[in-house]
């Protein structure tokens, strides 16, 4: 005898599900769409928000965090948009920026729209369309298949922005994709842009995610980067500290074909509740990904990284390198997989997670797989967790800096070891600047 | 002036400094030898104010203040340097961005304005420049790659602009081929006179080939056992420690 085994909806599932339904109808998309959209609701429907059951989702629990669905963001009304452009700096002369509020794309703060060499349009406008490939670009068949917190995001995409670089393009500035939570009431935003890489062009992408208020926002946003043959480009994500009240889904989505050069890294400040999901997927050959990241927790920030690297295809090389630092009583997770396919020989695969807990009750969750198929392949991972070094500490305090300033000159050390990755001089020193800025608030708390 | 006073202390139940007294006068360059374990390198610890030692009973005065409840920052700030027996590598941290927050730690510290980036640098070229350290070496991580030699450098060279009132030496020798330790013997004869006075810990009379001591003193288990000037120096090197090991036990 067998018992059929029914799962009970939490109050934010059976939210979300009549949310879908009702707003089904006037979400933007023709049948395709559609037929994607209704896919992923029935996945949702099916799995349910993610638990401590769902092993990729092992050290977040989503559906504990989110008990209730928050309504629906709305369009922004004019003065929102006044007070977040007040907080943006002018964008430089020849910068392309496009700004998203509550995942809606703002016209009036964006720069740039169409220029010779990068085409930027809502999200609601390739939607709308229906051009067969990039709604195949956008549904990314191939990665993050399964993932509830992606197939919700699926089910509710709207607003975000579609970004085309020409190929061959080279440019000078970095492109930036702004998102702000305007944060003046509760509210639940679903988007999702698309960055597309034309063969040969090289760029920086700079992806910032702002909160202007402090009210509850339950976000879920995802950026696919969809690289084409020969094309460099350089992704720099930085997540400003979140209010506590904010529980924030990433999906990064990343396809990368032949002769690529793929570098991401990410700043996250913390705040709230932030899951970062990284899938990437080497399509052909002879591309190098690096995915790298600094993450600053305090208080009982919960912050997860959890990559996935598909390699399904030979002589590609991936390299992963992760510093966190946990303070307080915050929870860091870093959850790295390398998938290696038989046939994917000549991979190389790197993956290293370093973290340095400087709080009593704060706590770090590594855990690093890798699934090899193939045997002509070199890949490796490790996982360090430990305190400052206290010989390194006393030695910079004999020398005349107190506690505080050492541990800081330290700490900074540790966490811009992963910015030197990041190619671009200015934004290197932006993020240093920023890390330093928030070691310096940790030194005063 | 540095004075010990019956100094105790120990890690965890393992008691270290059994009762040292020693006192290093102003200008004075004092040595202090003994074996393996008997406790020299704590002893620079407890006095440079390294966490973890428990200090029981004892005191000790830089220069007339006890220093003993001061953390290591402060006691630097009064002039106290320790160059360390195994430098420490601090990668991510350049050796120039190191020596700017350590000056500058200290000016704050004593009420002084921090000083301007062309007088830093001028000051760490001209001590550079006389010690032999190379420009490029300070825009590496500080000590990460470094060799033994260029390790003990860069301690004299910190030594040198942080101007201490008093420094130890902790086995300076140790790890340095004849050439490099007389480099770093140079570097610090340069810093005798103008009152500043020195603790030599060596294992070996070869270092005070290079750094004249006025006063040599034996440690063994914990404390000063022996006192003389630098032919006890000479007669250790003849005949070892194993008479002050049994005294001292």
């Amino acid at each position: 005898m067998s018992a059929t085994v029914t799962r009970i909806k939490s109050e934010a599932e059976a939210s979300l599900e009549s949310a879908f339904a009702v707003a089904r109808e006037s979400l933007p998309g023709q049948a395709k769409v559609q037929a994607l959209r209704d896919e992923a609701a029935a996945l949702f429907a099916c799995n349910g928000l993610p638990t401590r059951r769902v092993e990729a989702w092992h050290y977040t629990d989503l559906r504990a965090a989110m008990r209730t669905m928050l309504p629906l963001a709305q369009p922004p009304g004019k003065a929102l948009i006044a007070k977040a452009g007040a907080a943006l700096a002018p964008a430089a002369e020849g910068q392309v920026r496009a700004v998203l509020i509550d995942g809606y794309f703002i016209d009036e703060l964006s720069v740039g729209l169409i220029t010779s060499d990068i085409t930027m349009r809502p999200l609601d406008v390739t939607l709308a369309e229906g051009d067969r490939v990039a709604i195949e670009i956008l549904s990314t068949p191939n990665l993050g298949r399964g993932d509830a917190a992606l197939a919700l995001n699926t089910a509710f995409m709207q607003g975000g922005v579609e970004i085309d670089v020409e190929p061959g393009y080279h440019a000078a500035l970095p492109v930036e994709l702004i998102q702000i939570n305007s944060a003046d009431k509760p509210s639940a935003i679903f988007s999702r842009s698309m960055v597309r890489a034309g063969a040969g062009s090289k760029f920086t992408l700079l992806e910032r995610h702002i909160s202007l208020g402090t009210e509850a926002v339950q976000k879920n946003d995802a950026l696919v980067l969809f690289t084409s043959g020969r094309s460099q480009v350089e992704h720099v994500f930085v997540r400003e500290r979140a209010p506590d009240s904010q529980t924030h889904v990433h999906s990064l989505l990343l396809n990368v074909w032949e002769d690529v050069k793929l570098n991401s890294f990410a700043l996250v400040e913390g705040g709230g509740l932030l899951r970062r999901q990284i899938f990437a997927r080497f399509e052909s050959e002879r591309a190098e990904l690096s995915l790298s990241g600094s993450t600053l927790l305090r208080g009982k920030d919960h912050a997860d990284t959890t990559l996935v690297v598909d390699h399904a295809n030979p002589h590609n090389s991936s390299r992963e390198y992760f510093k966190h630092i946990v303070d307080g009583s915050a929870t860091g997770v870093f959850q790295g997989k390398i998938i290696v396919a038989p046939h994917a020989q000549k991979t190389e695969g790197m993956m290293k997670s370093q973290t340095i807990l400087t709080g009593v009750d704060a706590a770090m969750y590594n855990k690093p797989e890798l699934e090899i198929f193939a045997d002509d392949v070199t890949c490796g991972h490790g996982a360090t967790v430990g305190a400052l070094d206290p010989v390194q500490l006393f030695y910079a305090m004999s020398r005349g800096l107190p506690r505080a300033d050492a541990e800081t000159l330290l700490l900074e050390a540790f966490a811009g070891d992963a910015i030197d990755r990041v190619a671009d001089e200015s934004l290197r020193d932006m993020l240093i600047a920023r890390v330093r800025s928030w070691l310096q608030r940790r030194a005063m708390s | 002036m540095l004075e010990i006073r019956n100094l105790h202390a120990r890690i965890g139940d393992k008691e270290i400094l059994k009762g040292l007294t020693l006192t290093v006068k102003d200008g004075e360059v004092a040595a202090i030898m003994g074996p393996n374990g008997s406790g020299k390198s704590t002893l620079s610890y407890v006095v440079s104010g390294r966490e973890g030692y428990e200090v029981t009973a004892g005191e000790v005065f830089l220069n007339g203040e006890n220093i003993l409840d001061m953390p290591a920052d402060e006691r630097a700030a009064k002039g106290l340097f320790l160059a360390f027996q195994y430098p420490v590598e601090i990668p991510g941290v350049t050796t120039m961005t190191f020596l700017k927050a350590a000056m500058n730690s200290q000016r704050k510290h004593r009420g002084e304005a921090e000083l301007s980036t062309p007088d830093f640098m001028k000051r760490v070229r001209t001590a550079s420049d006389k010690l032999g350290v190379a420009q490029d070496m300070l825009r590496r991580a500080l000590n990460v790659g470094f060799s033994g030699g260029e390790k003990k450098r860069m301690e004299v060279l910190q030594m040198t602009l942080l101007d201490p009132k008093f420094g130890i030496l902790d086995e300076t020798d140790s790890g340095l081929d004849i050439d490099a330790l007389r480099v770093v013997a140079e570097g610090v004869n340069a810093l005798r006179g103008d009152g500043r006075g020195f603790l030599v810990i060596t294992h070996y009379q070869r270092l005070l080939e290079y750094i004249k001591p006025d006063s040599v003193h034996v440690m063994a288990a914990g404390r000063i056992v022996k006192s003389g000037g630098p032919e006890l120096a000479h007669e250790l090197e003849a005949n070892g420690y194993r008479d002050y090991i049994g005294q001292a036990a």
